[in-house]
């Protein structure tokens, strides 16, 4: 931020695609990446006549994430028809919900520099997505694809308790992991089944009201969001400083320039027209179908995170990370089942796995290794059979491979070599081969004890077992 | 004389015993609107071809003795609002002059599976919107009756093509009066259902919380036929109700013994005609003779009807018609610059003025800070004449009074006025709004022009309106009276 005189006000509003079978008003397929139009019937392309009727799966699934998100459910809940004309509409409306949706005044934690803060949810609404327009030759023509047309979707609206772009960055993670939690979708920005707008303005500290918001569009990945704020923050901050006024209106995040673009202004803002459509009917929700739903939320990434720290001590930040997958979550616990030190798993998925996904620019879903490979390894190393050191190669495999460690320490010869008279014999060997660091450590340099036990690795091709090789080095030297 | 002015007893009973084959009866059908219907103009579709060819395949189950349907081999004629696969559906609008629908309505379906057949798509107001028929954008319709005379709206084709022997039947739809009222100008049976108990998946959605599909019939009884054959829950409309369907032939007693008919006070006043209030007061005079208990009521509410309804009806067509923009179907409007230039102009030329205006209004009833002032109001509205309803009906089996508070007036004579336009359904539209069912009889003639008599009943209580109406109907002679073609 330009200055530090401002306070910033954000507000996200997080579409989420429902991991249903089939869309919500007609019984056409949801499946990502078919050819164009090819998941389509006269009913989402809305043709003259059809009628929707709700999809109940995604009633419930919409229910389930208003619950992990702590909101009160509604107990009856309707649709509303949003008025717009634009190709990625065929009926020219959305159906989604106005005044009366499926949950609301929630809340969840994120945390940030090691504090927990509590960020309000205003809604949670149940709406059907739109389809996906490409514009080709420089804009002369665009394509529709209708096959989205019709995906079930949440929309969560917060409420404007965010108050930095990192903080947005967390309360995102934070919401895919719970929904990811609740199994109720894929929640792949890439993909598209979870996307971001956000509302942000400044105001000078001690200022009640807010300033004047710029929405925010088209941030595709978590770091789009929170690079798109942070460039907001910045230009509105620059803009109160040279005293001037922040227009409202909506602009883009453009990725490849690093800044945002006007989209349009306040006047061309819609006017929606929403109306209860007539075409549904209301949704009654009793207590017996909310119960039956709670009793289907798992344990959700704060409970778990609790548990980590209490029940396996983890430090809480590496709870923190481990528990914002669910996938590497369930990676963390698998593995516990075949080793008992629960600070090693949490050392290796912290280290060696996440710096993994990093490097290479990977999903986890993308590798192959399993907990029980994992809890295996780490029961390999206890047991001297590998070292660390050959452990790391083990682990290379086996996110590659998904084979299991014992597998690959027979088939790649790594069995680490703890017989004492076949390391005598390359201590000796090295010893011999570099007087100088050895009068280095008889003169008192402790430092030289370090090349000479390398030197033992380098010659047993990492295999000798690192402690066994400290105790024969010292025992040779002191001779 | 016609083929198509026997009953349907008769029919079946000749195809029956051999001396009438569908064929004949469809070629005579066809026979039929070759020969009137440039004078009348009920058609917009003919489909000569297919309803020969299911003419054939009934014949052949006829000689096979396979299973009939309760419609077996009966000339339906269908509203061009009602989508049918591969049939040109326009629903009177130059937007759809090319539109064939990829799908059949879930009535089209209905009335195949009970063997009747398919002869063409109905002239109406454009997208229903109008009580006259004059706003076709292809073609008005003439009442067979007096061919200056307009056939109502917005199904005038279907009452028309009824009343004219241009088919056995006819399905219509009825959003504020639309079956009743031509029914009533054109001299025969027309019946707005219960909303829900017919499907609307596949009517052209013009009012979706209004609209409703109903038959328009020569008689009672072919009503109660093709209502039972169309009647029913589908699982493709979620405000279709899941009732039981009654037998609807069996309450057709003839018997109105101590049943209790209350008459509204607001629909016998001013503003209807008195030739028009004559005959439904000795209509109500033989209902009374045959044993019904007469009293008059009040549905205090029923003056905040009409306004109600336009701004209801409108807000939801100008969302229902927006799909309309030329871009997947329908005419699109040649040489657009940009994309809102194709809808602009895709629209102005697709639409019609009425439609246009329809749109308008009820645009700007649901826009930002008018909807709580118009929207809004006017459901409250609504709500307090369904409640008039529900009062009168603790008390009373039936409400009846006129279905239209004139006769059919001269084509043109109200163009230009679209309020008088509106108030031609004043007495049709409460009954819309409260979403009960009402039937239009023929009740007599005033000047040589047809008068409706509309028998309003509880919700999904159709046999009780049927009831009345085939009582009053078997009493009496003004149904056999044709007009001179």
């Amino acid at each position: 931020m330009s200055s530090s005189k401002y306070e910033t006000v954000i507000g996200l509003e997080v579409h989420v695609e429902l991991r249903t079978h089939s869309k919500i008003f007609c019984g056409c397929s949801t499946e990502f990446g078919a050819p164009p139009n090819t998941h389509t019937c006269p009913i989402c392309l809305g043709h003259p006549g059809v009628l929707p009727v709700l999809n109940k799966q995604a009633v419930e699934y919409a229910i389930k994430a208003a619950m992990a998100i702590n909101c009160e459910i509604a107990d009856v809940s309707k649709f509303d028809r949003k008025n717009y004309f634009y190709p990625d509409s065929p009926k020219a409306y959305q159906i989604s919900q106005y005044d009366q949706p499926i949950g609301q005044n929630g809340w969840i934690d994120i945390e940030v520099d090691g504090k927990t803060k509590r960020i309000g949810i205003t809604r949670l609404h149940l709406e059907e997505d739109a389809g996906k327009l490409t514009h080709i030759d420089g804009g002369y023509a665009s394509l529709v694809d209708f096959n989205r047309v019709g995906t079930p979707l949440v929309e969560i609206v917060s409420e404007p308790d965010i108050s930095s772009p990192e903080e947005a960055r967390a309360y995102l993670e934070k919401m895919r992991a719970i929904m990811q939690y609740c199994e109720v979708s894929d929640v792949k920005m890439e993909e598209g089944s979870m996307r971001c707008d956000a509302n942000i303005s400044i105001r000078p500290y001690g200022q009640k009201e807010f300033g004047t918001r710029a929405e925010l569009k088209n941030m595709n990945s978590f770091r789009g969001v929170q690079k798109g704020l942070e460039y907001e923050e910045f230009r509105q901050a620059e803009i109160l400083d040279e005293g001037g006024v922040v227009v409202q209106e909506t602009r883009r995040w453009d990725e490849a320039q690093g800044k945002t673009l006007t989209m349009r202004g306040k006047e061309e803002a819609h006017d929606y027209r929403y109306f209860p459509d007539p075409d549904l009917v209301k949704v009654y929700i009793d207590e017996e179908w909310k119960n039956r739903i709670r009793e289907t939320i798992p344990e959700l990434p704060d409970a778990r995170k609790e548990r980590y720290t209490s029940e396996y001590g983890l430090p809480s930040y590496d709870a923190e990370v481990i528990t914002s997958s669910k996938p590497i979550a369930d990676l963390f616990e698998d593995s516990l089942k075949y080793t008992k030190d629960a600070k090693s798993v949490s050392n290796w998925i912290m280290g060696e796995l996440l710096g993994y996904l990093n490097s290479n620019n990977l999903e986890f879903s993308e590798v192959k290794m399993t907990g029980q490979g994992l809890g295996e390894m780490i029961g390999l190393i206890e047991k001297g059979t590998i070292s660390t050191k050959i452990a790391k190669t083990v682990f290379k495999e086996m996110l590659e491979s998904g084979k299991l460690p014992q597998k690959i320490v027979e088939e790649k010869g790594l069995v680490q070599i703890s017989d004492e008279g076949a390391i005598k014999a390359i201590v000796e060997q090295v010893v011999a081969a570099n007087p100088q660091s050895v009068e280095d450590y008889k003169a008192g340099k402790q430092k030289a004890i370090g090349f000479l036990v390398g030197q033992v690795m380098k010659e047993s091709r990492g295999k000798a077992n690192p402690a066994i090789v400290n105790k024969l080095l010292e025992e040779v030297l002191m001779q | 004389m016609s083929l198509l002015n026997q009953n349907l007893k008769e029919i079946h009973s000749k195809l029956h015993d051999k001396e009438l084959s569908v064929l004949e009866l469809v070629e005579d059908t066809f026979r039929a609107i070759s020969e009137r219907d440039g004078r009348i103009g009920a058609y917009l579709t003919l489909n000569e071809e297919g309803a020969k060819s299911t003419a054939r395949r009934l014949d052949d189950k006829l000689s096979s003795g396979g299973q009939r349907g309760l419609l077996f081999g009966l000339p339906a004629a269908i509203k061009d609002n009602i989508v049918t696969e591969g049939i040109r559906t326009t629903c009177a609008s130059q937007f759809l002059s090319n539109f064939n629908p990829v799908y059949d309505a879930t009535v089209v379906r209905k009335l195949r599976d009970a063997d009747a057949v398919t002869i063409g798509k109905l002239n109406m107001d454009e997208f229903a919107m109008g009580g006259s028929n004059e706003n076709s954008s292809f073609h008005p319709v003439h009442n067979p009756w007096d061919l200056e005379r307009v056939p109502g709206g917005s199904s005038g084709g279907s009452a028309a093509a009824v009343a004219a022997g241009e088919a056995y039947f006819a399905l219509g739809s009825d959003t504020g009066g639309s079956i009743r009222q031509p029914a009533s100008y054109c001299g025969v049976v027309g019946l707005k259902p219960t909303y829900g108990l017919v499907s609307r998946f596949g009517l052209v959605a013009f009012a979706s919380s209004l609209d409703q599909i109903g038959p328009v019939t020569k008689n009672v009884e072919d009503a109660a036929y093709v209502l039972q054959s169309i009647a029913g829950y589908d699982n493709m409309d979620s405000t279709s109700a899941n009732v039981e369907i009654p037998d609807y032939l069996s309450a057709l007693t003839g018997d109105v013994k101590g049943l209790r008919v209350a008459v509204p006070k607001e629909y016998m006043g001013e503003g209807v005609d008195a030739t028009v209030k004559e005959k439904v007061e000795a209509a109500l005079k033989e209902l009374e003779s045959m044993g019904a208990i007469i009293e008059e009521v009040s549905l205090p509410h029923t003056e905040y009807a009409v306004a109600a309804y336009y701004l209801l009806a409108s807000s939801e067509a100008s969302s229902n018609l927006a799909r309309f923009d030329g871009v997947r179907y329908g005419v699109r409007a040649g040489q657009s610059g940009n994309l809102l230039d194709l809808y602009h102009e895709s629209r102005s030329q697709g639409f019609g003025p009425e439609v246009k205006r329809r749109i308008m209004l009820g645009t700007y009833a649901l826009s930002s800070g008018y909807y709580d002032a118009f929207y809004l109001k006017a459901q409250k509205a609504r709500t307090l004449i369904k409640r008039d309803f529900d009062q009168v009906f603790e008390k009373y089996d039936v409400i009846i009074g006129p279905t239209a508070p004139t006769t059919a007036f001269k084509l043109g004579a109200q163009v230009d006025d679209p309020l008088t336009m509106y108030l031609n359904d004043i007495l049709t539209i409460p009954v819309s709004l409260a979403g009960v069912p009402a039937i239009s009889v023929p009740c007599g003639f005033a000047d040589g022009l047809p008068v409706g008599l509309q028998i309003i009943g509880k919700a999904f209580d159709e046999r009780t309106v049927l009831r009345v109406a085939g009582a009053f109907e078997q009493n009496t002679e003004y149904h056999k009276q044709k007009p001179n073609l």
